[in-house]
């Protein structure tokens, strides 16, 4: 179980041979990377666990390791250099000797480690027999292709082989979302990458320390690479150094219950993960489950790219099936690899379905994936990822809904039914030279700050973390103030009425007001979908997200106006952007995909955070709830009666209880007599293709066939020929303007 | 016996039929898609998530591009409260949801107990104070 299900014969042992003595270029490994599932047990794991099968004593060494872990991530957070380090978008954890992921850190990011499955077998694959590699201890492997095995370039992990007697006995990981790695752009994620020598470092799994020491030869050719050297080193002697605790408590394990208990204890931790969320599964109703969504844009120009999930749970076993969705983009960066899917829905898993269930891989173990391949989510070799974000998020969130519908009937839940978290990075990333002289790039903690669905009985909570990792942090707002040359001139204000409405809402999303100051060269980009349409929905009758733009003011410098009129200043986007405060200065908005552009002192850069989905009718949520909202300014009086239909008094805000049934009463009457029944509304408005308006991707109503950009022509899904290649939007502006001049030029003549 | 599929529609074993969660309205057959027992309507999106910056004065509103995303809501026939809401682009064909196998969900729900109310979950626990 495990493997992909379109992977197609292994080739023989003959041929694996003369492949293995002739290949030029060591590439990613098909036979590892289409397997997500467990390594078969080795035959001296066979052996330990023989010696050493008593589950209790095995959960005692599995504590014992565990303890280990998590110590070692309270050193990566503390003492990691990147902007990702310090607010918890990092992990460690440890490995079987054969590569499976086996315990995660009770923080961090669980994504970021089940990926790092696949860079350890890979060096157990082609280097531990290299003559000019191999593996010994004290060895530490560097990687952060995403090809190899990441959820995406910008993350660094390192690997160390823990050895025992001269054997390895398991491998140590740590990973960190660096932000910075000599990308076209700053940060990391490069929106601009047009094809993957874009995307900055291209680091397949090496050996970059040997006994314990990094080579300095390697660590100045990285250092070389990237717009932040000293971050570089830095961080690689952290994870390094992690490594080397995770592997030291180890040891004391081995020392106090035997090396069987401890091998055991790691294949053990697998196996008991498989057998319990199998027998979790059995709970589930059998059936299928469907959600499509649309993100809205590549990062360049703004399309609508289908993500299309039919999720069917039968017995003890689930099957994701993404096929029908948009075929791959070749010369942009929004696409994902399958891997970065599949890590993101164990993340699903753990945190949000079953949170009590072990952070290891074996939650996968049961669960299939067929994606179209090629297809935005199973991108070809070639094809750039480093903003896969843009489209694994979107797939996540198909997931999570699916997941609700199958989970809601339950009478055995082990944490609750959610609506949609928020789902996309509404943060800013930046770059340029410090008001120290120092060259950074990389990305604002308010990734973080992602708001959370509603549950079945509580709101969601405000700006409480992202998807991808539920115990980190949104940081210290000063903090950063100190290290970097802008100032959040509004920060962690919830903004009004950007609220997923439910019977229980979503929590809130904050605003950013961001000003460059104090640096000669520094600029600010964005890389977040959702400005057409929402990025989540919200569940058993709430709503989802609004979109959320980019907002500026230029032309203006808010520095020099709080000095001389700051009675003029507001503190919100809405009387920001809809009083326009500042004479003669430009007032636009904009998709919040702004590749990285300069700043000009004083400038005004806003953005918010995005809102969890609502769960229920918004007419069922009680009324003092509503009024709390507005009497906290989250909501305004036009949603307390457009959305929610309260009536109070305007002054004391009195809830008129009689009114306010009568005129909810009154709503869903209007909503009976304004709809119609289910076949005859078919009838009238669905269309047989997508309006032309607005260039689509994927399928529509069959998921065989799927649009590459135009509404009249369909293609076999995977066989979209000729291949989705987007034209240079500026090229496109280019070509727009010349046109409208050799127009007017005309008219003169 | 009732099953809480989700918060606002049931299924009886018994009968096969999808319920109101409601007001008790029969839905429609438990092998078919409940939509086609409920009442739809499409909202402009901007009836929802209404323009937070002027329109008159700005491309992005914080409201949804109607030509990119249309808004249907499902309600009850009876009682008029809302199953669902499914954001798609304009005429792109609704889901079929949710599409259980009922002959197997008898089968599961014959060794449990009736419920008269969903199950939520567990209770959020604030662990202790540590530092």
């Amino acid at each position: 179980m495990g493997d992909d299900m379109d992977i197609g014969g292994a080739p023989s042992a003959a041929v694996q041979d003369f492949l293995k003595e002739t290949s030029l270029y060591l590439a990613p490994d098909p036979e590892i990377m289409n397997n997500h599932g467990l390594e078969p047990r080795t035959a001296f794991e066979d052996q330990c666990i023989g010696k050493e099968g008593d589950p209790v004593r095995l959960e005692i060494v599995r504590e014992r390791i565990l303890a280990g872990v998590n110590e070692s991530y309270e050193m990566l957070e503390n003492m990691g250099a990147a902007p990702g380090a310090k607010w918890g978008d990092c992990v460690s954890a440890v490995y079987t000797a054969s590569g499976d992921l086996s315990l995660a850190s009770s923080g961090g990011v669980v994504i970021f480690c089940n990926l790092v499955q696949y860079p350890i077998k890979f060096v157990n694959k082609y280097w531990s027999g290299d003559p000019t590699v191999g593996i010994k201890e004290g060895d530490v492997f560097i990687v952060n292709d995403a090809r190899y095995g990441q959820a995406h370039n910008t993350d660094q992990s390192m690997m160390m082989p823990v050895f025992h007697e001269g054997r390895i006995v398991a491998w140590a990981g740590a990973t960190v979302h660096e932000g910075e790695n000599g990308a076209i752009e700053p940060g990391g994620m490069p929106s601009l990458a047009e094809q993957i020598w874009d995307e900055g470092l291209k680091m397949s799994p090496f050996k970059v320390a040997e006994n314990y020491r990094l080579r300095r030869d390697l660590v100045t050719f990285l250092q070389n690479s990237v717009r932040e050297p000293k971050l570089q080193y830095a961080d690689m002697k952290v994870k390094m150094y992690v490594c080397r605790r995770i592997e030291t408590r180890i040891h004391e394990a081995i020392a106090e219950y035997g090396v069987e208990a401890v091998v055991a204890a790691l294949r053990m931790n697998l196996e008991d993960t498989d057998a319990e969320v199998r027998r979790r599964l059995l709970e589930w109703p059998d059936g299928t489950t469907r959600h499509a969504w649309w993100t809205d844009g590549t990062l360049r120009e703004n399309v609508q790219i289908k993500i299309n999930l039919a999720l069917t749970k039968k017995g003890d076993e689930i099957t994701f099936d993404y096929r029908g969705s948009s075929p791959e983009f070749t010369n942009r960066s929004n696409n994902s690899l399958d891997i970065t899917v599949k890590g993101m829905l164990a993340q699903l898993f753990l945190t949000f379905i079953w949170p009590d269930i072990p952070r290891n891989q074996g939650v996968l173990a049961p669960v299939k994936f067929i994606f179209d391949n090629p297809s935005v989510l199973k991108p070809a070799f070639g094809t750039p990822n480093a903003q896969s974000m843009m489209t694994v998020f979107t797939a996540w969130s198909a997931g999570q809904v699916c997941a609700m519908k199958f989970l809601y009937s339950n009478p055995k839940k082990y944490t609750r039914v959610l609506a949609p978290w928020f789902n996309m990075i509404n943060t800013f990333l930046f770059g340029g030279l410090t008001q120290h002289g120092e060259m950074v790039g990389n990305v604002c903690a308010d990734i973080n700050g992602m708001g959370g669905g509603a549950l079945a009985d509580r709101d969601g909570e405000h700006g409480c973390a992202p998807i991808f990792a539920t115990m980190s942090d949104i940081g210290e707002q000063e903090f950063i103030e100190e290290e970097m040359p802008f100032i959040q001139i509004v920060s962690k204000k919830m903004m009004k009425d950007n609220q997923g409405f439910g019977r229980q809402r979503g929590g809130m999303g904050y605003q950013m007001v961001l000003a460059m100051r104090d640096s000669p060269a520094f600029g600010f980009m964005l890389t977040a979908m959702g400005a057409k349409f929402p990025n989540i929905p919200g569940l058993f009758g709430g709503y989802g997200c609004p979109t959320y733009p980019l907002s500026r003011v230029s032309g203006v410098d808010v520095f020099e106006i709080l000095k001389t009129d700051p009675g003029s200043f507001r503190y919100s986007i809405e009387e920001l952007m809809n009083e326009r405060p500042f004479k003669d200065a430009k007032y636009t908005t904009h998709p919040m995909t702004l590749g990285y552009t300069l700043a000009q002192r004083g400038e005004l850069y806003m953005i918010s955070q995005g809102t969890g989905g609502g769960f229920g009718d918004p007419l069922d949520r009680k009324p003092e709830d509503v009024i709390r909202d507005l009497d906290e300014d989250l909501i305004s009086h036009d949603v307390a009666w457009r959305v929610y239909r309260v009536v109070y008094d305007n002054e004391t805000l009195h809830v008129d209880e009689e009114a306010t049934e009568e005129a909810r009463e009154a709503m869903r009457k209007e909503r009976i007599a304004k709809s119609k029944p289910f076949d005859a509304f078919c009838e009238g408005w669905v269309k047989d293709k997508p309006s032309g308006k607005v260039p689509y991707y994927g399928c529509w109503d069959d998921k065989t066939m799927v649009h590459a950009g135009s509404p009249d022509t369909l293609h076999p899904a995977a066989q979209v020929n000729p291949p989705v290649i987007m034209a240079n939007p500026l090229q496109v502006k280019i070509d727009r303007l010349e046109a409208e001049l050799a127009a007017c030029r005309k008219g003169q003549g | 016996m009732k099953v809480f599929i989700t918060s606002m529609l049931t299924i009886d074993l018994d009968s096969e039929r999808w319920e109101c969660a409601s007001c008790g309205h029969d839905i429609g057959n438990a092998r078919d898609n409940y939509k086609k027992g409920l009442l739809v309507r499409e909202r402009d999106p901007s009836e929802v998530h209404a323009p937070i910056l002027d329109k008159e004065k700005y491309d992005f509103t914080f409201s949804p591009d109607p030509d990119w995303c249309a808004i249907l809501e499902y309600c009850c026939p009876n009682c008029g409260h809302l199953a669902e809401v499914e954001y798609l682009p304009p005429g792109h064909p609704p889901a079929h949801d949710i599409e259980l196998d009922i002959d197997a969900l008898k089968a599961q729900w014959a060794k449990r107990e009736p419920l008269d109310k969903p199950v939520l979950g567990p209770d959020f626990v604030a662990p202790p104070h540590s530092h």
